[in-house]
């Protein structure tokens, strides 16, 4: 089981610096040991043939001597100096320059049981004075022993050699150099000869191991005296840049957060995400059935976060660099402008070419040199062929959480077969990742669609619908899925749904304005009907006044008459004055 | 090689033993290794050898040149193969063993 060794070493460190350290330079190593070997000590490295041991403890020198300007002693026992040079050459390692710098002494010591005869008590004096001199001629620091054990095979007095290795270990101590003695690994034994027995101070042990056809190379400190240490079987991995040990894992969940978003490249997704896309920082599991889009996902992530100018590592393991960019193109994503401006970097491997572990450290050696703030990886699930499921699981553990510590947000792209592979995959990781979008097949009417779902995203607002998915020559984008009376409509089925309700519309439309036309007629027939009604009225009501008129016409004058009939039968004038002032 | 046989004899001057003797100061392997080498030279090689005694600690690089790791070791130049010879040379046989001499006639 993988502990949190690591931090918590670092917590005791700072209480109590008892033991000095040397650090090695080399990558993860330092971090595992607390800091380095401890300082003055001599350090056994052991392990198998071709495990890394001379690698090690070379690159050990080499670093103090550039890192941290501490010459070193070489002695080597089985391979010649030049032979070593031209061997360690293709790190970059230029051992000759450094040997004539007087930075670092090699000493070759041959010794074959062949050409010597034992006539007695000997010592190894030569030995000592021979390394005496090397360290005094350049003062160095750091010492190597590689393999001492070959003293064994050149020697016939075991007891002899065993009192006078106990004799260099403590004289080494007194010198006060920081050495690495390597070791072969014995049956049963960490070593052939039981070096162990003499350096009790700090032992690491290399192993290198085959499963399934692949190799991974482990360390693991079998004890470190004085110093707390990681226990664990570190992976670690030797290419062209060295040795560099991956420091797994620390599973306390004290990560930092961040509520800053980060688009998803595709708008329509970030809508479905509460309208801003993913949390930075967080971890994004994009799967679905083979060709549904999930590199395409991927590749419009990418895009947008370059557009954005962050910088964006994609891991391929499955397509080419070449390929995806071609086939990108197809849908409008340029990846290759990115590329060239320095905002896109591809990381093409197949699965297959190392194991779980060394993936993971060639994955965090990219991360920290390319400093991204996006990490894609598609797809994870061809990691199944190269471990087990709980060993991929593991895997994405530790990368995952190294990514959150460093703030990056993480695209994992998961291809799920059918059932079986669906639920093993997804649900597997699921569990680790803050959102999970699921790209599916939805197969009608002699046609397949592609469907999306946002199965989780933690701590925001997230559409509960399926969308369809489309990819056209510009882009990808998500449509609304039609719910008709048949359930979702997609695809064609959709378009032809649309269709049918644009015709429904129009028809009603038509029907509508006909009617509209129809009300119109009647509205002016009955307008006409009222204006002649009103004119009727009129004449009817002017043929009534007119009577009136004459009526009171006919009455005033008949008054008048009577008035003038009265008066002239009167004969009064008066009676005329009187009626006129009335 | 036919000189093999009668190495011994002191009058074949051809047959000189040139011997460096690798020691560290005055150490008791150092002073018992001295002691018995001239021992057996002076039984065996009468007149017939050059023996050169070595003190490493004053001379450290000519360890590295002839790769020197135990101590005292005696290094037999000539005549035939270069031969080491490690140890305090307590052990007769095989000094002479290791340094050719028919030991036959003891």
């Amino acid at each position: 089981m993988k502990t949190n060794s690591s931090t918590k070493q670092k917590q005791h460190n700072k209480a109590l610096s008892t033991l000095q350290k040397t650090p090695t330079g080399i990558s993860g190593l330092d971090e595992v040991t607390g800091g380095g070997l401890p300082k003055g000590r001599p350090t056994l490295v052991c392990g198998e043939a071709g495990c890394g041991k001379t690698m090690l403890s070379i690159e050990f020198i080499v670093r103090g001597v550039i890192q941290f300007n501490e010459p070193g002693v070489i002695m080597t026992f089985e391979e010649r100096a030049a032979e070593l040079a031209v061997n360690v050459a293709s790190l970059g390692f230029d051992l000759e320059k450094l040997q004539a710098d007087k930075k670092i002494k090699m000493d070759y010591v041959h010794i074959s049981r062949a050409e010597i005869q034992e006539t007695g008590e000997y010592d190894l004096d030569g030995l000592f004075i021979r390394l005496g001199h090397a360290i005094d001629s350049i003062k160095a620091k750091r010492v190597v022993l590689d393999t001492i054990e070959n003293l064994f095979g050149g020697l016939e007095n075991e007891a002899i050699l065993r009192a006078e290795l106990r004799r260099l270990f403590t004289w080494l101590k007194d010198k006060g150099v920081t050495a690495i003695v390597t070791g072969e690994r014995g049956e049963g034994k960490l070593t052939r000869y039981g070096l162990e027995e003499y350096v009790s101070d700090c032992v690491i042990l290399l192993d290198h191991r085959v499963v399934n056809q692949i190799s991974t190379r482990r360390m693991r400190i079998v004890k470190y005296r004085g110093s707390l240490h990681g226990t664990n079987e570190y992976p670690f991995l030797i290419d062209s840049e060295g040795i560099a040990v991956l420091p797994v894992t620390s599973l306390n969940l004290d990560k930092e957060t961040t509520s800053e978003r980060i688009s998803s490249g595709i708008p329509s997704v970030d809508d479905m995400l509460g309208g801003k896309g993913f949390f930075r920082g967080s971890s994004i599991l994009v799967s679905g059935t083979a060709g549904t889009g999930k590199t395409s996902i991927a590749s419009a992530f990418a895009d947008g976060v370059c557009k954005s100018k962050q910088r964006c590592l994609f891991f391929a393991f499955e397509e080419s660099p070449q390929q995806i960019v071609r086939n990108m193109r197809s849908i409008n994503i340029d990846l290759e402008k990115h590329i060239k401006s320095g905002m896109l970097k591809f990381f093409g491997a197949r699965p297959t070419l190392y194991g779980l572990e060394m993936h993971l450290v060639a994955i965090h050696k990219e991360i920290q040199k390319f400093k991204p703030s996006v990490v894609i990886l598609d797809p994870i699930t061809n990691f199944i062929s190269i471990g087990s499921l709980s060993e991929v699981k593991n895997m994405l553990i530790r990368l995952i959480d190294f990514l959150q510590g460093e703030q990056i947000t993480v695209m994992f792209t998961a291809l799920t077969l059918g059932d079986l592979v669906y639920d093993q995959t997804d649900e597997a990781i699921s569990s680790l990742v803050d959102a999970w979008l699921m790209v599916k097949d939805i197969e009608a009417n002699g046609e397949r669609n592609r469907g999306m779902y946002v199965m989780k995203s933690r701590g925001m607002k997230h559409s509960n619908q399926v969308r369809e998915f489309v990819i056209s020559d510009d882009g990808l984008e998500l449509i609304e899925v039609y719910v008709g009376p048949d359930g979702i409509l997609t695809g064609s089925a959709r378009e032809a749904q649309i269709l049918q309700e644009e015709t429904g519309v129009a028809i009603h439309n038509y029907a509508l304005s006909r009617k509209d036309r129809e009300i119109m007629r009647k509205r002016q027939v009955l307008e006409a009907k009222i204006s002649s009604l009103n004119s009727e009225f009129e004449s009817v009501e002017e043929e009534l006044n007119k009577v009136y008129e004459e009526e009171e016409l006919r009455k005033q004058i008949l008054n008048k008459n009577r008035q003038t009939m009265q008066s002239i039968r009167r004969g009064n004038e008066k009676n005329d004055e009187r009626q006129n002032s009335k | 090689m036919p000189e093999k046989k009668g190495v011994a004899d002191p009058k074949k001057r051809k047959n000189v033993y040139v011997m460096q003797l690798f020691v560290t100061g005055a150490s008791p392997n150092s002073t018992r290794a001295i002691s018995n080498m001239k021992k057996i030279c002076e039984e065996y090689l009468k007149d017939c050898y050059e023996l050169e005694i070595i003190d490493v600690y004053q001379q450290p690089s000519i360890a590295i040149d002839e790769q020197v790791i135990a101590l005292p070791m005696l290094i037999k130049k000539a005549p035939g193969m270069e031969r080491k010879l490690i140890g305090d040379m307590s052990d007769k046989p095989k000094v002479l063993k290791g340094l050719e001499i028919n030991a036959l006639n003891l």
